[in-house]
């Protein structure tokens, strides 16, 4: 059944902006992205709102409704009393360029700061050997869509700017989760450089990002808290550190 | 203007747009966690009414020194606790390790990064503080120890399980007896193994640490069940704190006699 | 243009999908200066959304696989329409393309001995699919979109930036590909984000634009695939191969709009859902052609006995091939008996309990409950057919992935044609991003070197100015958004799963009227990210796909593959011969027949001789191949 749907809406730019009211015929069925799409065909031909598969696999209708970070294409009408106004802004961490749309460059930079993956030097391709239990630690993070919600609750970025330069993310915090328990990463200092040089201590493990994450992706349990006991090993550790000097031991590199 | 309010985000004034009640678990913890420390403050400080042959309360477990109630320390009295002429409580020194494993607990951080410190009170609510350093630098960056707590936590749980077995004997000391009093240190005992075996320490010691499962068969299945309870470490925690605390309201009542420990045999 | 933003590469992709960003690499490693252009952020792309996985004859699961059967497989998946010499190299390079994401990082499911694992699939002889989950096509973008990194991060220590000889231009669209004296001499196009203008002057220029779904009504593709690198070969002079070749699936989900195009697994039939009409007629008996009458039941009660005795019961109407599925949905929406939305209904709730449903059908169940509040254990599914994949694309070079007749361009992916003839196998177009992705980098890689950089003047850079700004320039035109669901609307009923020559007539006249009209479209708001704006120029490419697809459909009449003709309906072999060509003079298309090279003799044995006459007319047999 239609029904009339009250919405709020978040119009503006870098420099101005605010609230608009709108009411929007809702179907049964729909998702919020539906009902903005109906907006802009109807009544806002020039509302901006990125989007793209519409099945929850790409990760670009990211925004805030009702205040909360969520895939505007993963969130259903009906989720929503009868009588609700549904509030629709733009991510709030991230710089806002047009109406439901910010700039996210933030991720892409902190994504080139990390270290990529290090094969053996003597690897040949197709002799690569990898038990499945080995590699489905990082399979659950390469689930990651890349829809910057938890990048966008992170309080340490969201409530201070500043923190931006030396903070790489929650998303990032997952990257370099995977590429230390990649069974065949060669590279020595992941630990050290997600302490010293990506802000893992400034993490406070308050949850936000798992959370938000429409993946489902278990980031502080699977991947952050591993790696701050794995950054112990290597750094706040005196017995493990002597135990590596005594002795080569796994997982200690 | 920081934060949210930065000049280059979205002009928008609230700090959150959220419209559930984003503040009900936060205000909950801080109730909970904070009834918790002044009832233990107060017991601590009270230093008595915490043995009754043959219930020891788990605040003053293990009771090492010569100021402990006579019975209540069957491993021996090697310390002397008496300060300048003052008497310090034993529970003020056994309480640190405890509450020390509970304060670096990554599931405890959370709850009171929320609801003590608001750093954020919840998701997508913007916290009040100007400036945010995390647990890079001096005092936070010593939760980096909660692994240290957290083999003292085992210990506390073997010496907590001795208690509860001693606790099978009578006020005689005749052993082949089970009262209440059994009861409740057992289940006391039961839930702090479940809240250490749950934690994440644990789970990243007996295997989380490894890059090659496939290598350590036995370790990749402690790690696997280890990580079946990890999921429910906050029930745990929760649980296992009411559980100390119960335990202890119980010996009291019993040591100071306003309950009697019924015995089923 | 004094202030316009100029850049200068030796390759610019447009695309970032799956075969842009392996041709960027490929590029990149043989030393060019390359640039990446996409519609969306990095990473986006909607090869994300393939889930099977990328075939590969590894051998890994059986060791009787190799390209030879890959290779058969192929051809006859696509009818043997495919361009031999594409198949060849699909089949040979493959498992080299997915060893080498290994490298990179991917990490795919694996078997016991710690290989990468492979699954069957649909025409796959063996178990060929290289996946994970059922997210393979997000492993590959991510593989390669961290490659990318990686290689910046390499030049960011050999050079002052990272961003020095490979860079992503991310939410950028292509409007023109401008070319100098004939050859290529760079790309010019606008910044979704702010409308401001951009030219790259570049020797080479590398098409992955992906597909053509959002020219049809119902569609599993994203709004990105609005076949732009189609139209912008066609307009650089490029061909376009075999357009009438589609695939639509015949049960996609036509409502509610949130999983609009989804596809409904034909398990869903195979587990017992039933196809009913408005009136409640369970129509698929109508429907069983003569040759079927044998293996099919023709009343319900035998049908249901199917399900639970296949020896002694015929299989229900409803597991009928995909065509002949197709063909009675169109029917009964034609005569009046569809749904509003333009489909008919899809119940598994009747047959089986909601338990059995969520355990046999998991994906299918979740997916719709948590996208639309669907809950197929209680409802029927309204369904009709969904357009998939376009077979065809830009004629190119195999070997280069060269796009005939216009140096210095070239094409691959999807966008791409003659690798999948005139029907695809699942699991081929991942491998196919692989292959001709880096073929074509390193096509242009090889061009760039014997090519001296033209530049571009400023008369071309005008004209492509003026094209961008001529919609703000009218005023009370027509509406972009109501003409793309007026071309929608006849592509979806006139060119759509099933054809027929006077409907296609019909769809080329109307085609024709819209052309004119959107000649006329102007645009409310301004440049900064107005999707008003944006739908003006995706809506010019689409037209000019459809009426390539119409005009192709017209004229090949036959059935064959991803193209069934009502009036035609069935295959011929003297039409295998043909190709059609479609190319652009600036104001129609035009479509003409070109012969297909002939298998030659070394491929033409690996298949036996009675499985050629399937296809190949007695004179060609009796060649025996190519010599």
């Amino acid at each position: 059944m239609a029904r009339k749907l009250k919405m709020r809406i978040w119009r503006g730019d870098a420099d101005n902006g605010g609230l608009q009211d709108v009411t929007v015929e809702a179907n049964e069925g729909e998702v919020v992205l539906d009902v903005i799409h109906r907006v802009q065909a109807t009544q806002m031909g020039d509302l901006a709102v990125r989007w793209n598969c519409k099945a929850g696999k790409c990760g670009s209708c990211s925004m805030e409704i009702n205040g909360k970070p969520r895939l505007a294409c993963m969130t259903q009408v009906a989720s929503y009393g009868d009588e609700e106004t549904i509030t629709v802004t733009p991510l709030r961490a991230f710089p806002v360029i047009k109406d439901l749309v910010t700039d996210v460059s933030f991720n892409y930079r902190k994504a080139m700061e990390i270290p990529s993956y290090e094969p053996p030097a003597n690897l040949k391709p197709g002799e690569a050997r990898m038990e499945q239990v080995d590699v489905e630690r990082s399979q659950e993070f390469r689930k990651c869509i890349e829809c910057f919600l938890c990048q966008d609750t992170c309080h340490v970025i969201r409530d201070h700017e500043e923190n931006k330069k030396s903070f790489a993310g929650p998303r990032f915090f997952i990257r370099i989760a995977e590429l230390d328990m990649h069974p065949l990463d060669t590279l020595k200092n992941r630990k050290q450089k997600a302490q010293e040089e990506h802000g893992l201590g400034m993490c406070n493990i308050t949850k936000c990002c798992t959370e938000v994450c429409p993946e489902h992706i278990r980031i502080t349990d699977n991947a952050i808290i591993p790696m701050k006991e794995r950054v112990v090993d290597v750094k706040y550790d005196p017995l493990r550190w002597l135990g590596t000097k005594i002795r080569k031991r796994e997982g200690i590199v | 203007m920081s934060g949210v309010f930065s000049p280059t985000r979205a002009k928008i004034k609230e700090r959150t747009l959220r419209t559930d009640k984003w503040w009900l678990q936060p205000a909950i913890t801080f109730g909970v966690l904070i009834s918790f420390v002044i009832y233990a403050t107060f017991r601590a400080f009270e230093n008595k009414y915490y043995f009754s042959e043959p219930l020891v309360s788990p605040f003053y477990s293990p009771c090492l020194s010569t100021s402990c109630i006579e019975g209540s320390s069957p491993l021996g009295q090697p310390f002397n606790n008496e300060y300048f002429g003052i008497g310090i409580s034993p529970a003020l020194l056994i309480l640190i390790f405890p509450l020390g494993f509970r304060m670096t607990c990554y599931y405890y951080r959370k709850a009171y990064y929320r609801a003590f410190w608001m750093s954020p009170p919840a998701c997508a609510v913007a916290e009040p503080h100007t400036k945010y350093t995390g647990e890079t630098r001096a005092p936070l960056i010593l939760q980096n120890g909660h692994r240290w707590f957290f083999y003292f936590g085992l210990i506390f749980n073997v010496l907590l399980t001795y208690d509860a077995i001693i606790a099978f004997r009578d006020e005689e000391g005749h052993w082949g007896h089970m009262s209440v009093g059994t009861l409740v240190l057992l289940l006391n005992a039961t839930l702090l193994w479940l809240y250490s075996l749950s934690c994440h320490t644990c789970r990243h010691t007996l295997g989380g640490r490894l890059k090659h499962f496939s290598k350590h068969p036995v370790r990749y299945k402690l790690w696997s069940w280890v990580s079946v309870l990890n999921h429910k470490h906050p029930t745990f925690a929760w649980i296992s704190l009411f559980g100390v605390a119960f335990a202890d309201i119980y010996v009291r009542n019993v040591a100071s006699g306003a309950w009697t420990n019924f015995y089923f045999f | 243009m004094t202030n316009l933003e100029r850049h200068s590469y030796d390759v610019v992709v447009i695309g970032a999908g799956g075969a842009g960003l392996r041709a960027a690499v490929e590029a990149r490693e043989a030393g060019l200066r390359v640039a990446i252009i996409c519609k969306s952020l990095f990473g986006k792309a909607h090869t994300v959304m393939a889930e099977g996985g990328a075939a590969a004859s590894m051998g890994n699961v059986n060791d009787n696989d190799n390209w030879q059967v890959h290779f058969r497989d192929t051809m006859r998946g696509g009818k043997f329409l495919n361009h031999y010499r594409m198949a060849e190299l699909h089949a040979k390079e493959s498992p080299d393309r997915i060893w080498e994401l290994e490298q990179w990082g991917a990490l795919f499911d694996r078997t016991a001995e710690g290989k990468i694992s492979q699954r069957n699939f649909g025409g796959h002889e063996y178990p060929r699919l290289a996946h994970v989950g059922d997210r393979t096509g997000l492993e590959l973008i991510r593989t390669m979109q961290q490659r990318i990194v990686a290689l910046q991060q390499k030049d960011g220590k050999t050079y002052a930036s990272m961003e020095s000889h490979l860079k992503v231009f991310p939410e950028l669209t292509v409007t023109e590909i401008i070319k100098e004296d004939g050859k290529v001499a760079g790309v010019y196009g606008y910044w979704r984000e702010t409308g401001a203008e951009v030219l790259f002057e570049a020797p080479a220029v590398i098409i992955a634009t992906g597909g053509v779904g959002k020219t049809f009504k119902i569609t599993s593709n994203s709004w990105e695939g609005t076949g732009d690198g189609h139209a912008l070969a066609l307009k650089a002079g490029a061909n376009l191969v075999d357009m009438e070749f589609l695939q639509f699936h015949p049960t996609g989900m036509v409502w509610p709009p949130s999983v609009r195009g989804i596809l409904v697994t034909e398990s869903v039939r195979g587990e017992g859902g039933v196809l009913t009409n408005t009136n409640g007629e369970r129509f698929m008996f109508k429907y069983i052609p003569d040759v079927f009458k044998d293996k099919y039941a023709d009343n319900e009660e035998e049908a249901d006995r199917w399900y639970t005795d296949q020896d002694n019961n015929r299989r229900p109407p409803e597991l009928l091939p995909r065509d002949e599925v197709a063909r009675a949905i169109n029917t009964e929406v034609k005569a009046g008996r569809g749904t509003e939305h333009g489909g008919v209904f899809l119940d598994v709730s009747k047959r089986l309990t909601a338990e059995v449903i969520k355990k046999r059908l998991p994906s299918m169940w979740h997916q719709f409950y948590e996208l639309a509040g669907v809950d197929i254990t209680k409802e029927p599914m309204e369904v009709g057919p969904t357009c998939h994949y376009v077979m065809g694309g830009v004629e190119v070079e195999p070997d280069t992935a060269a796009a005939v007749g216009v140096p210095g361009l070239f094409a691959a992916g999807e966008v791409a044609g003659g690798m999948h003839g005139s029907n695809r196998l699942g699991g081929n177009s991942l491998s196919d991003l692989l292959v001709f992705g880096r073929r074509a980098g390193m096509g242009a890689a090889e061009y760039v070197k014997g090519a001296k950089a033209v530049a571009v003047s400023e008369a071309s850079i005008k004209a492509a100015a003026d094209r961008i700004e001529a919609p703000f320039t009218r005023s009370g035109g027509e509406n972009s958004y109501s003409l793309h669901a007026e071309l929608q609307e006849i592509t979806h009923n006139l060119v759509g799963i099933i054809r027929t020559g006077s409907e296609l007539k019909e769809a080329i006249e109307k085609i024709a009227e819209i052309r004119k009209r959107s000649a006329n479209v102007s645009v409310a708001g301004g440049r900064k990210f107005n999707p008003g704006f944006h739908l003006a120029f995706d809506l010019d490419n689409m037209l000019l796909v459809a009426e390539s697809t119409a005009k192709s459909a017209i004229s090949r009449e036959e059935s064959r593959g991803g193209h069934t003709r009502d009036d035609f309906p069935q295959l011929d072999n003297k039409w295998r011969q043909i190709n059609h060509i479609a190319s652009f003079d600036g104001n129609v298309v035009s479509v003409r027949k070109q012969e297909l090279p002939a298998l030659p003799k070394e491929l033409f044995d690996l298949f036996d001789v009675h499985e050629l006459e399937k296809y190949m007319t007695p004179e060609e047999i009796a060649k025996g191949g190519a010599r």
